[in-house]
């Protein structure tokens, strides 16, 4: 009975995906723009974000890498330009619609509790309920299976205070939890910044696991180290334009470096 | 269904430096606070026999529950890093309207008189939440000028409104919630009960845990705790039921103490099993996390005035019926520092995010302890006020130093 109507209600999103180009990416960008006043902070911004992918968004200080992650998140609404998820157009003008979708942003001050376990931290704002009673024991083995699925392995207790925890631990709670809620495209901003070596590596290892189950990553990060160890592909910002996209082969470090700098590359990819 | 967890298993003991971290890092609980105050008692007892003595004990217990109580409404604050320097007065405010209108003048039935009391502190709470929540005011601030102004309302009330200068208490149940008692056989039957119920729902909890996989505390902690519960019960039990009464015999568990106990139990349920109460953890802890995460964050910082007003008010009946009526010369200016002593005492953070309901009781039983006894061994009134603000300080150097050696440690 249903299967006619469900042809009917995909066609249109057929037409969409002709539409809106690249029918593989799960985060399609086109042509935004955002203006704070008189500033230009994105001109014409196309992107594609691939599902089980990792993109690396890298770019001098202002630009406009923050300010693209805040649009993608649904904090600043585009001044102009499409966005298209599935190939379908969105409208997510606020950080909830965007979470709907599953995008889930994990910011560098991570939005942890420190004096909350980690499983309160996990479920903060979700939390699982029988007859209006918190019901930890559910919590408590679905943070475990999470944590695991993700091989997070170096937290002893899912019951130990996030306080407690070192930075890369903290990252991959944070990261954990937007898993947990079904995310599809989770963005990072910096996760490796401050981090030791053993720590980046792990939050490096994490960031693999995620687009090996499927997950679309966008990284934001200023070490190209990291950036060519993880990432699938590279988007490179300059002066609020994106000034070249492609995959992480068509880079090198030095190219990266004269694209951020300069917004141009005199070398062959 | 089978889940990979064996990475996440607690493997062998902690380290020294996690165990140093639980030391320094608060997680001590109530343990240390519990040494003090036993060594409380014993100094106490040593100097003075009377001390541990049925009628002292019981005296002792009807003078802690006001700290409890308004312990137990500075902790609805200070887990938010908020504070209510009113509620002192807002307990005279609820003792005095309870003991006015049941008064014989009026005649109303006890259980209105409370219903508006406690309506009337509970709204008092939440008007400082909303100049606090609305104009990002300082709390401190914020109630300390309501301090002024509600004792001000209550002298004038007490003083013109109310014929006679003073409110006694002419009411049964009123004047009951402190000088009541159960009779021994219904005390045994409360402590037996507490003690099954405790260990009913404890091992349930275990066992659920234990059906679910997930790695346990060891079981003999719960049984020593349960024991100690058990041990501590008998112990009060047998205190209540001695005779205590010089010509007419006396006996049995004062009504305030079950009070207390069921108050502090619900409150502690509020906070450690639903949302409500782990959102009030999470905003203490972060509170842009705590928005991010959807909680509306400014209402529940309202509420948490609200209860903290509620709270100071059934503090005040109880305070109402020990004075035996409330006068414009019964004086309030102290007992909301004893309020914030009991709690942060206990062991509550003033910095928010950390913080139980068993606190205030422990710490206001140490400040009924010390100020009994203080009277007991004949030091002078005055001399109460600098052992109790020692106590004060000593509690807060604690909370600091805990709070500062756990960002060094991370």
């Amino acid at each position: 009975m249903s299967e006619p109507v469900t042809n009917e209600s995909a066609a249109p999103s057929v037409t969409g995906s002709a539409a809106s180009g690249d029918p593989t990416s799960l985060l399609s960008l086109r042509a935004i723009t955002k203006s704070f006043g008189a500033v230009q902070a994105l001109r014409h911004v196309d992107l594609e974000i691939p599902a089980g992918q990792v993109t690396a968004l890298i770019g001098d200080n202002g630009a406009g890498k923050s300010t693209l992650i805040k649009v993608i998140a649904g904090i600043h609404e585009p001044t102009s330009g499409e966005k298209f998820w599935l190939g379908q157009r969105v409208d997510t003008h606020t950080p909830r619609a965007a979470a709907e979708l599953g995008i889930a942003t994990v910011y560098q001050d991570l939005a942890l509790c420190d004096n909350l376990d980690i499983v309160a931290n996990m479920y903060l704002g979700y939390e699982e309920t029988r007859r209006s009673v918190l019901d930890e024991v559910a919590m408590e083995v679905h943070t475990r299976q999470t944590l695991a699925d993700l091989s997070v392995s170096t937290i002893q207790s899912v019951r130990q205070l996030v306080g407690s925890l070192s930075g890369g631990q903290r990252q991959a709670i944070a990261v954990a939890r937007a898993v947990m809620r079904d995310a599809k495209l989770v963005i990072m901003d910096e996760p490796t910044a401050a981090l030791g070596v053993t720590q980046t590596k792990n939050v490096l290892d994490l960031i693999t696991t995620l687009a090996s189950r499927g997950i679309a990553v966008l990284v934001i990060s200023h070490n190209l180290n990291d950036v060519f160890a993880v990432a699938d592909r590279i988007a490179v910002m300059h002066l609020g334009t994106l000034v070249s996209s492609g995959p992480v082969s068509n880079y090198d470090t030095a190219s990266a470096v004269e694209l951020i700098t300069t917004g141009t590359t005199s070398r062959a990819a | 269904m089978s889940l990979d967890t064996s990475a996440l298993e607690t493997e062998g003991a902690p380290t020294s430096r996690q165990r140093l971290r639980a030391l320094v890092g608060g997680d001590l609980g109530l343990v240390p606070v519990l040494i003090a105050l036993v060594a409380l008692v014993i100094y106490f007892q040593v100097r003075n026999s009377v001390f541990l003595s049925a009628a002292n004990v019981t005296n002792l217990f009807i003078q802690a529950v006001i700290y409890v109580f308004l312990g137990m409404a500075e902790v609805w604050l200070l887990l938010l890093g908020e504070i209510d320097l009113s509620l002192g007065w807002v307990a005279g405010m609820a003792g005095s309207i309870a003991a006015i209108v049941t008064n014989v003048q009026y005649a109303w039935p006890w259980w209105a008189a409370f219903v508006v009391a406690l309506a009337v502190s509970a709204a008092i709470g939440a008007l400082w939440g909303l100049f606090v929540v609305r104009l990002r005011l300082p709390s401190f601030i914020v109630t300390l000028a309501g301090n002024f102004i509600v004792e001000g309302v209550l002298l004038y009330i007490l003083d013109h409104v109310f014929q006679g200068g003073g409110a006694p208490v002419q009411e049964k149940v009123l004047s009951d919630l402190t000088n009541g008692n159960l009779t021994p056989t219904w005390t045994w039957v409360f402590v037996v009960a507490t003690v099954v119920v405790s260990a009913v729902v404890a091992l349930s909890r275990e066992r659920a845990r234990r059906r679910a996989g997930l790695v346990n505390a060891p079981l003999y902690r719960l049984v020593v705790k349960l024991v100690a519960l058990a041990v501590f019960g008998v112990l009060l039990a047998l205190v209540f039921n001695a005779n205590r009464g010089s010509f007419i015999p006396i006996q049995g568990m004062p009504f305030a103490v079950p009070l207390v106990f069921g108050v502090m139990v619900l409150y502690s349920f509020v906070l450690a099993r639903t949302k409500f109460g782990r959102y009030l953890y999470a905003i203490g802890g972060n509170p842009e996390a705590a928005r991010r995460a959807g909680i509306p964050v400014d209402r529940y910082r309202v509420y948490a005035f609200l209860l903290g007003g509620l709270t100071a008010g059934i503090g005040g009946l109880f305070y109402v019926s020990r004075l035996g009526g409330y006068s414009s010369s019964s004086t309030d200016s102290t007992v909301v520092l004893y309020a914030v002593a009991a709690a942060v005492i206990g062991g509550t953070s003033l910095y928010g995010g950390r913080g139980k309901m068993t606190y205030p009781v422990v710490g206001g039983i140490i400040l009924a302890v010390i100020i009994n006894g203080l009277v007991l061994i004949q030091v002078s009134a005055t001399m109460e006020f600098v052992v109790t603000g020692v106590v004060l300080l000593a509690a807060v150097t604690v909370d600091s130093l805990a709070r500062r050696s756990q960002t060094l440690l991370k």
